[in-house]
């Protein structure tokens, strides 16, 4: 059967050796392009947040490219995300097409239907429970390795003497990341990586501003939705940090841990309630962040998105309270990257200015 | 001793459970204040006070308490999370947050209680919400269990009169008042229309810009959510493979299936605030029923707080001349955007 997936940062590579793996083949829809934006947004409800109109998007080419069943991960609320599925699913049907779209709830919650739904995907894929954990560990190691290459990436950036460099590196390690099966085979190949993005000609003498960048999962991961944020801060020289990456999300969802209590009770003062999706996490990190000495933080979120209003509304008094500037950015399907650009170098500069006030 | 003053904003769960919490109070010897309805004043008080991107609910709310800061001594905001037993129904993440919002946006604040309504979890939760909240006002021992109780008999009547079709600004000055609630009026018509949306929108005249008003003057009789009978408004569930997330949403969507299947109605009107992120959902998915169950005409109408009553009050009537049109053509296939 042919099986696509939603496209976020770069965990493809990773989803699409898992599905190679039990036995169907995998549709790697084409990263997301202004077509894809287009054809979500003609689509999808007027208001509906950019990961929906992206994902819809890139699940009518991946049909387009003859995807029968579409994996996707759901949720339970009140974050809009849980309802995606469903209504990507009505959508579709009544476009006229047939694919499935199958959703993956929280195991905690509905561990029956989880099981079920992943029983049929072995058994049309002709493979067995064995099959599935021999696969799931390449699989994991991958993603992990992934998740590394790319956080490394952007702390050599804001370093690195010709411009651009790290980016056309981080591409070249993004193909021979694509290229091992085995564990050990990743392992290697994921040395090379580092290897080649630490052989960078770096001028360690700079001491970059450094920012926290938070809030909605799907726009922090994915560089087409936030227009690349943290290479074009890495090239303005600017040392950024992301509060979330896939893996640490993935392994986050299975348990909560320490980390994810600490982020709740330093937003705890501002924000007494888990309000879905990361809104929670917005205050707590912001708050973090300022207590770690960083010089600024970043709000991404999709337009419309409930809990980020939520944080966004709360999120002056924070800055306000903790000294720490704050810029929110509101992603949609109009936003320019001109217009991006131009608030960043705003932004990048009063913390320049607020810095050197600090130390004459 | 003076009387403590306890001010509740007259948006949102006013509409819906203001008769409870008012009795409550009152028995408990307090006075509740709720601020005006909702006009131009209160309005732009919430526009001047809230995050930008927040949608009109939450302006609104915005605006009442800031109408109500300075006339009161307690505001009272409860956090609403979950109002029936349900591992997953909950209210808008914005309502979720609604007391943090308010009270880092808004300055000279007085005292506020928001107690957490979740009615999901233990032994008589809504009891003991109530508990804790007179404990935060000093009071304990019977006089709460009394006033308690006074209060579910008066939120009992209330929820009865919506049912029967009465205004829901009738229906709470009847029962605050304690008296009965004349007969809402026999209402001859040849075109019922459902007027789907959440209370906040659909009972606040000012913000809705008197649609209901309009309709009976177009001849229209509308049928609101409150106006399903409870247990088959529940019954609805069957027909989405997953429940929504929030609370009157749900609502919402069982309240279309309801009339799409009783086929009482000749069309529907679904009224959303701009910028509703539950609505985004919603909204697409009524769409989708509206057009795959006998094609029921079906109109969208956002409001926002620039929405003037001429552009509404156009496409209410353009709708329901095409109704006509088509009922008098006996004709079926029609476009079901409106």
């Amino acid at each position: 059967m042919k099986i696509s997936f939603p496209i976020m940062g770069n965990s493809y590579i990773a989803f699409k050796q898992l599905i190679k793996d039990l036995g169907h083949e995998p549709i790697v829809p084409p990263m997301p392009t202004a077509r894809t934006m287009s054809l979500g947004t003609m689509y999808s409800p007027e208001f509906a947040c950019i990961p929906f109109k992206i994902l819809l998007g890139t699940y009518l080419e991946a049909i387009e490219m003859g995807a029968d069943v579409i994996v996707s991960s759901g949720g339970h609320g009140p974050c809009r995300a849980g309802y995606y599925g469903i209504l990507q699913q009505k959508i579709i049907e009544d476009l006229g097409y047939d694919t499935k779209i199958i959703i993956f709830d929280s195991f905690a919650k509905t561990y029956k239907d989880f099981i079920s739904k992943l029983s049929w995907l072995l058994k049309t894929g002709k493979k067995s429970w064995w099959d599935l954990y021999q696969a799931f560990k390449p699989a994991w190691a991958k993603l992990k390795a992934l998740d590394e290459i790319e956080l490394y990436s952007h702390q050599v950036r804001p370093y690195e003497i010709n411009q651009g460099e790290t980016t056309k590196v981080y591409r070249k390690c993004l193909e021979i990341m694509d290229e091992p099966v085995s564990k050990l085979q990743i392992k290697e190949a994921k040395e090379v990586c580092m290897k080649m993005l630490k052989e960078i000609p770096q001028d360690k003498s700079r001491n970059p501003l450094k920012i926290g960048i938070i809030g909605e999962i799907y726009v922090l991961i994915e560089p087409f939705a936030n227009l690349d944020l943290q290479a074009t801060l890495g090239e303005m020289g600017v040392y950024s940090e992301r509060s979330m990456n896939l893996f640490h999300w993935l392994k986050e969802n299975t348990k909560m841990s320490r980390h994810e209590k600490k982020i709740i009770k330093s937003a705890l003062p501002y924000l007494r309630e888990k309000i879905g999706g990361h809104g929670i996490n917005s205050i707590g990190e912001t708050v973090m962040y300022a207590q770690q000495g960083f010089d600024g933080v970043i709000q991404l979120a999709p337009f419309s998105c409930i809990p980020e209003i939520v944080a966004k509304g709360i999120l002056p008094q924070v800055s306000h309270d903790q000294g720490i500037p704050v810029m929110t950015i509101f992603l949609d399907e109009m936003m320019g990257k001109a217009g991006m650009q131009t608030r960043l170098e705003a932004f990048v500069d009063l913390l320049q200015q607020k810095r050197d006030l600090k130390f004459a | 001793m003076v009387q403590l003053k306890i001010g509740f904003p007259r948006t949102l769960f006013y509409f819906l459970y203001y008769p409870f919490w008012h009795t409550f109070f009152t028995e408990l010897g307090y006075q509740v204040i709720t601020s005006q309805p909702t006009n131009q004043y209160n309005l732009n008080l919430g526009i001047a006070e809230t995050v930008n991107d927040a949608c009109l609910p939450i302006k609104l709310y915005h605006g009442h308490v800031a109408e109500l800061k300075d006339k009161v001594d307690v505001i009272f905001m409860p956090r609403m999370v979950k109002v029936r037993k349900m591992e997953t129904e909950v209210f808008c993440p914005k309502f979720l947050g609604l007391p943090d919002m308010v009270r880092n946006s808004i300055a000279g604040l007085p005292r506020i209680i928001d107690e957490k309504i979740d009615l999901s979890k233990g032994r008589y939760p809504l009891w003991n919400a109530c508990r804790n909240i007179a404990k935060q006002l000093n009071q304990s021992g019977f006089v709460v269990r009394r006033s308690y109780q006074k209060a579910l008999k008066c939120q009992e009547k209330f929820n009865k009169y919506l049912t029967f079709g009465v205004g829901v600004q009738e229906a709470i000055d009847a029962v605050i008042t304690g008296q009965d609630c004349p007969e809402p009026q026999k209402f001859e018509t040849d075109i019922n229309l459902a007027i789907l949306g959440y209370p906040y929108l659909i009972y606040d005249s000012f913000v809705n810009v008197g649609m209901f008003e309009r309709l009976g003057k177009f001849g229209v009789k509308p049928w609101t959510v409150e106006m399903v009978p409870p247990n088959r408004l529940e019954a609805q569930a069957k027909y989405l493979p997953k429940s929504l997330f929030w609370h009157f949403s749900n609502r919402t969507i069982r309240a279309t299936f309801y009339y799409l299947h009783e086929q009482r109605v000749d069309g529907i009107i679904h009224v959303t605030a701009f910028g509703c992120g539950p609505d985004a959902m919603v909204d697409k998915l009524m769409e989708l029923e509206a057009k795959h169950t006998g094609r029921m005409p079906f109109l969208t109408l956002s409001l926002d707080e620039q929405t003037g009553a001429a552009g509404i009050y156009t496409r209410i009537e353009a709708f329901v001349d095409m109704l006509r049109y088509r009922r008098k053509n006996n004709e079926n296939i029609l476009s079901h955007h409106g």
